[in-house]
């Protein structure tokens, strides 16, 4: 029952740097793309991933963020509702290219939600996926386009990723549930 | 330490109170009265999202797939009923509407009975307008749906005066809510609306003072509330000039003349001549207070249209705030499980 650090502050850097990179070399028109950070976690990645873009290329590429709670497809069966984030796309998605960013792909619910949510606002040319790490267990045919890092893990596990800008660290750890529950 | 909760199916059965999950206890909306102000926050927070979905071309999410809304309505409405059925609209939802006064209810059908009806028929919301105070209560223990009262007597019209409440935090939450200056003007003896204003706003930390002719002010209420903690604290000043005085906030409420036969007025030309909100009155404010209304007005009896339609009035705000307000209701209500 303990909590074992995956990625400290200097390899999540390192990581996004890359990724950044990778996002550069795949897309040739890096002024039709916009990157956006689905609530809570990827708001600050994909500013991160911005930043490191104008510094690598030059080029300044829009951050929008996305809430998904309205197309969540568990929503009856919660008790308690999740906290309605504001989504701000300031221009059309209309023939732009998306990078959806997250912290941890699991299921792959939310990106289905988020790119249902994404959709209602336009028909953007294509959606791409970036997250910091996929731990596996999908429930969709859904696969990221850039992956931080593999985490295999077993259900019983979770995944914490801890940001400055919303936990005033920058970590990705795995904890057993139960250490989990005392955390909180 | 906040975790990684939204793709983790086990963690939801046991969904524990995080920075994730909306402060929200209710299982349905009968007054404002047991609302905290962390919960009015959470309408406020949840509104701001809806109303993003109303800026878009294509005004439609798909949050209450499935669900079934019903309106109920025993008393004659218009905006209400039409706000009600948008934002279940708007969500996805689909909606039934019941004029009690065409149904089997006017063949003598008691609410309980047209309540079991409804359940049976598989409504998941019921919005409720009776013209009996507590009538929603009654509802609310006979039926397994969410019931949201849309105004019951002279008692509560918790929606309205929670969209009241938004359209005055859009305007005025910065720096603070707490300690501004509310004026509501009006018979609030018959005023549901006023009712609930008065929960609603007292619990946000804002001063209220009532002003209206002493036969349409209910009994029992003043500062503090007359040490009956079962009241809202509010101030009474009869003389609207002196309780405009600094106001930053001005309610008006509609004149109901169906409900003045009893005297209570001497006449409407008296009630004009004194509580009025006239543009003179109105200087005596703030000079950005705003002017509330909740409809439908009569201009010339309780407000002058040059105030009505003056750069202070927010009428017509309110009722587009009605929507999302509401949108926002029915989301935080849409869960499955029993209080």
């Amino acid at each position: 029952m303990s909590k074992k650090v995956i990625m400290t502050e200097e390899d999540i850097k390192r990581t996004l740097a890359r990724i950044a990179h990778e996002i550069i070399e795949r897309n040739e028109l890096l002024k039709e793309l916009i990157l956006v950070g689905v609530h809570t976690r990827g708001v600050p990645l994909a500013k991160r991933l911005a930043a490191d873009i104008e510094n690598f290329s030059g080029v300044k590429t829009p951050v929008d963020t996305l809430d998904i709670s309205l197309y969540r497809d568990d929503l009856s069966s919660l008790d308690l509702k999740p906290v309605v984030k504001l989504t701000d796309i300031t221009a059309t998605v209309d023939g732009k290219s998306i990078v959806l960013v997250d912290d941890v792909l699991y299921t792959g619910r939310s990106i289905r939600a988020a790119m249902d949510a994404l959709i209602d606002l336009g028909r953007p040319k294509s959606i791409q996926l970036a997250v910091l790490v996929d731990r596996g267990h999908r429930e969709l045919p859904i696969r990221a386009d850039y992956v931080g890092k593999n985490i295999p893990s077993s259900r019983h596990e979770e995944i914490k990723v801890n940001l400055k800008e919303t936990d005033g660290i920058d970590e990705v750890a795995i904890v057993s549930m139960s250490t989990a529950k005392e955390g909180q | 330490m906040r975790t990684k909760q939204k793709d983790n199916p086990t963690l939801q059965l046991k969904p524990e109170v995080s920075a994730k999950t909306a402060v929200w206890r209710h299982h349905h909306v009968l007054d404002v009265d047991d609302f905290t102000s962390e919960e009015i926050e959470t309408v406020f927070n949840t509104t701001r999202a809806m109303k993003e979905v109303l800026s878009r071309p294509i005004k439609r999410v798909p949050t209450l797939r499935g669900k079934t809304m019903v309106n109920l309505f025993y008393e004659p409405s218009t905006r209400t009923r039409l706000s009600f059925e948008l934002a279940a609209k708007y969500l996805s939802a689909d909606v039934v509407n019941l004029n009690a006064s065409v149904s089997s209810v006017a063949k003598g059908e008691s609410l309980v009975d047209t309540l079991g009806t409804l359940q049976a028929l598989g409504a998941d919301i019921i919005v409720m307008r009776h013209p009996h105070s507590g009538a929603p209560y009654i509802a609310a223990r006979y039926t397994e749906a969410r019931i949201v009262n849309a105004g019951d007597g002279w008692h509560a019209h918790p929606t309205q005066a929670l969209l009241d409440l938004y359209t005055i935090h859009e305007h005025k939450h910065k720096p603070s809510l707490k300690g501004l200056k509310t004026v509501i003007i009006g018979d609030i003896m018959h005023s549901r609306v006023a009712r609930s204003n008065m929960w609603g706003l007292t619990t946000m930390g804002i001063e209220v003072t009532l002003c209206c002719p002493p036969t349409l002010l209910p009994i029992g209420l003043g500062p503090m509330g007359l040490g009956n903690k079962q009241l809202p604290p509010v101030n009474i000043e009869p003389n609207i000039e002196l309780a405009l005085d600094k106001a930053d906030i001005v309610m008006t409420l509609r004149l109901q003349r169906e409900r003045q036969k009893s005297g209570l007025l001497p006449s409407i030309r008296e009630y004009i001549q004194l509580y009025q909100l006239t543009e003179a009155r109105l200087a005596r404010a703030k000079p950005d207070a705003l002017v509330l209304h909740p409809g439908p007005v009569n201009e010339g009896i309780e407000i002058s249209p040059a105030v009505a339609h003056g750069k202070q009035s927010v009428i017509n705000e309110q009722v587009s705030n009605g929507v999302a307000v509401r949108m926002a209701l029915l989301y935080l209500l849409s869960g499955s499980q029993k209080q």
